[in-house]
C-alpha cells in the first residue's frame, strides 16, 4: 500500500513531472504517473481521453459555486476550443444532483445530457453515481445514458466501465464481479487497461462512503493484471494511490471540492471562494504513456474561453 | 386440580403486578429507552438524514439493545466502535443486542445512500468506563 504524501509529490515531480503553462495562462502541472523513475520521454502520438466528474446537474447552492448553471457549459466551451480534440471524454458519474422525485431526476438528467449534447466531439462515455443511481437501481440513468457497466477499446487501450453506485450499498455484486472477471479474462496479462468507476475501489475513508463494499474483490480480479489504473470521481478532489502495482487517480469534481478524507468532522461541500473562483474544480485530461507503464494527467481548471 | 388453580392465580397475579410496574420502571428511564429483561433498550430513529438521538451514551461492558426504526426509507447503521453494521429497512423490527468494550467516542454514519443530505447523517456513541 502506498499513499502519496506532499513530499511524494514533490519527488515525483521532479522524477518525471514537468509544470506548463496552460493555453488559459494558468500554470498547471503534469504528473508523470506510473514506473521507471527518470525515465522522461515525450509522449508519443497516442491517444487521449477526457476524464469530467461530478457535475451534480440540479445543484443550486450559491454559496458553494454560485456559477453552478455555467460551470459544466464552461467546460465544454473550453473543451471545443482544444486545438486537437481527445479521442472521447467520459463523465465518471454524480451527471446529476440527487433528488427524491424520480420525475424531476428525469428532467435533470435530460438537461444534463442536452448540455453535453453541445461538445464538439461526439465520442461521449456516460457512468452513473450515486447520485445519479442510488435511490432507484440506476433506473432512470439507464433510460437517458444507457448501460451502467460495459467494455470499449481505443487503440491500444482497453477500456473497462464498473458501476459501484446502482447498489445503495455502495457495492459492485457478484454478478457484476463475474461479469468484469469475464472481461479481464478476454485480455493479455500484459494488456493495457483502464477501469472507470465512479467510487474508489480501495478503502478510501469509508466512514465518509469513499469506499467499495466488495471493492477488494474486483482489485483482485485486476492484480494478474500487469498495466492497470483506475480511475475513479465521487471525493471531488485529485487523489493518487496504489495498491500492489495498481494505480488509482481520483478526478476533482465540476462544482464544488470536498475536503481532504477525514480532514473535517463532517463531509460537507467546500464554500467558493471569491477570491479564487472555481478553485478545486475542474477536470483532466490523460494520455497513457507508449514506451512505459502509467499515464500523464493533465488536470485542467474552469476559465472563460 | 387446585395446583392448576393456584398456578393460573399465579400468572394473574404476575400479569397484573408486570402491567402496574412497567410504567413506573420506564418512567424512570430517559426517553425512548425501556428495558427488555433486565437490559436497557434504546430506540433509534432513522430518517433524512438524521439518527434520533444522534449522541448516545454507553457503559463499558454493559449489555444494551439497540432498536432500530426508520420512518421513511432504507438506511444503514455503521458503527466500527462498537461492533455493530446494519440495514434499517422502514417496517422492520431490528434489534442488536451490543456490550461496548472499548471506551471513547465512535462515530457512526448512515452507509446506504438515502439522497441529497445522507453524507451529513451521522451521530456518536460515547462509551464511558
Ligand atoms: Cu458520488
Ligand atoms: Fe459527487
Amino acid at each position: 500500500m502506498y499513499e502519496m504524501d506532499r513530499r511524494d509529490f514533490i519527488k515525483l515531480i521532479g522524477m518525471g513531472g514537468a509544470v506548463i503553462v496552460m493555453e488559459t495562462g494558468i500554470t498547471e502541472i503534469v504528473m508523470e504517473m506510473g514506473s521507471s523513475a527518470g525515465a522522461a520521454t515525450m509522449p508519443q502520438e497516442t491517444l487521449t481521453f477526457i476524464q469530467l466528474s461530478d457535475t451534480h446537474w440540479g445543484f443550486n447552492d450559491p454559496k458553494i459555486n454560485p456559477d453552478f448553471a455555467g460551470t459544466l457549459k464552461k467546460a465544454i466551451a473550453q473543451i471545443n476550443s482544444m486545438k486537437s480534440q481527445p479521442d472521447f471524454i467520459i463523465f465518471s458519474g454524480d451527471v446529476t444532483h440527487s433528488t427524491d422525485d424520480p420525475k424531476e431526476r428525469r428532467r435533470r438528467m435530460a438537461e444534463a445530457r442536452d448540455i453535453i449534447a453541445g461538445l464538439n466531439l461526439k465520442n461521449v462515455k456516460m457512468m452513473p453515481g450515486e447520485h445519479d443511481a442510488g435511490l432507484d437501481n440506476g433506473e432512470a440513468f439507464q433510460e437517458c445514458f444507457g448501460k451502467t457497466h460495459y467494455t470499449f477499446k481505443y487503440k491500444d487501450v482497453n477500456f473497462i466501465v464498473v458501476d459501484n453506485a446502482s447498489d445503495s450499498t455502495s457495492s459492485i455484486g457478484d454478478t457484476q464481479l463475474e461479469w468484469l472477471s469475464a472481461e479481464m479474462g478476454k485480455l493479455e496479462k500484459e494488456s493495457k487497461i483502464v477501469i472507470f468507476t465512479h467510487r474508489p475501489l480501495f478503502e478510501l475513508y469509508p466512514q465518509w462512503d469513499w469506499w467499495t463494499r466488495d471493492g477488494a474483490k474486483a482489485i483482485d480480479i485486476l492484480m494478474p493484471y500487469k498495466n492497470v489504473a483506475v480511475f475513479y470521481g465521487h471525493i471531488h478532489q485529485e487523489h493518487h494511490h496504489m495498491t500492489g502495482h495498481i494505480w488509482h487517480h481520483a478526478a476533482k469534481g465540476m462544482l464544488f471540492p470536498l475536503p481532504a478524507p477525514g480532514s473535517l468532522p463532517k463531509r460537507v461541500q467546500l464554500p467558493w471562494d471569491s477570491a479564487h473562483p472555481y478553485r478545486g474544480v475542474g477536470y483532466r485530461s490523460v494520455v497513457p504513456k507508449t514506451d512505459e507503464y502509467g499515464y500523464t494527467l493533465t488536470e485542467i481548471p474552469i476559465a472563460e474561453v | 386440580m387446585k395446583k392448576n388453580l393456584l398456578a393460573i392465580g399465579g400468572i394473574a397475579i404476575a400479569i397484573a403486578l408486570t402491567l402496574v410496574a412497567a410504567p413506573l420502571l420506564s418512567q424512570r428511564l430517559a426517553a425512548g429507552s425501556e428495558t427488555q429483561g433486565s437490559e436497557q433498550v434504546i430506540k433509534i430513529t432513522a430518517k433524512m438524514f438524521e439518527f434520533t438521538p444522534s449522541k448516545i451514551k454507553l457503559k463499558k461492558g454493559v449489555a444494551v439493545i439497540l432498536d432500530f426504526v426508520s420512518l421513511d426509507r432504507h438506511h444503514g447503521f455503521d458503527c466500527s466502535g462498537i461492533g455493530i453494521r446494519t440495514d434499517i429497512w422502514p417496517g422492520q423490527v431490528n434489534k442488536q443486542r451490543v456490550v461496548p468494550q472499548k471506551a471513547g467516542t465512535h462515530e457512526f454514519h448512515c452507509d446506504r445512500f438515502c439522497g441529497d443530505g445522507h453524507e451529513g447523517m451521522s451521530g456518536e456513541i460515547i462509551v464511558e468506563e
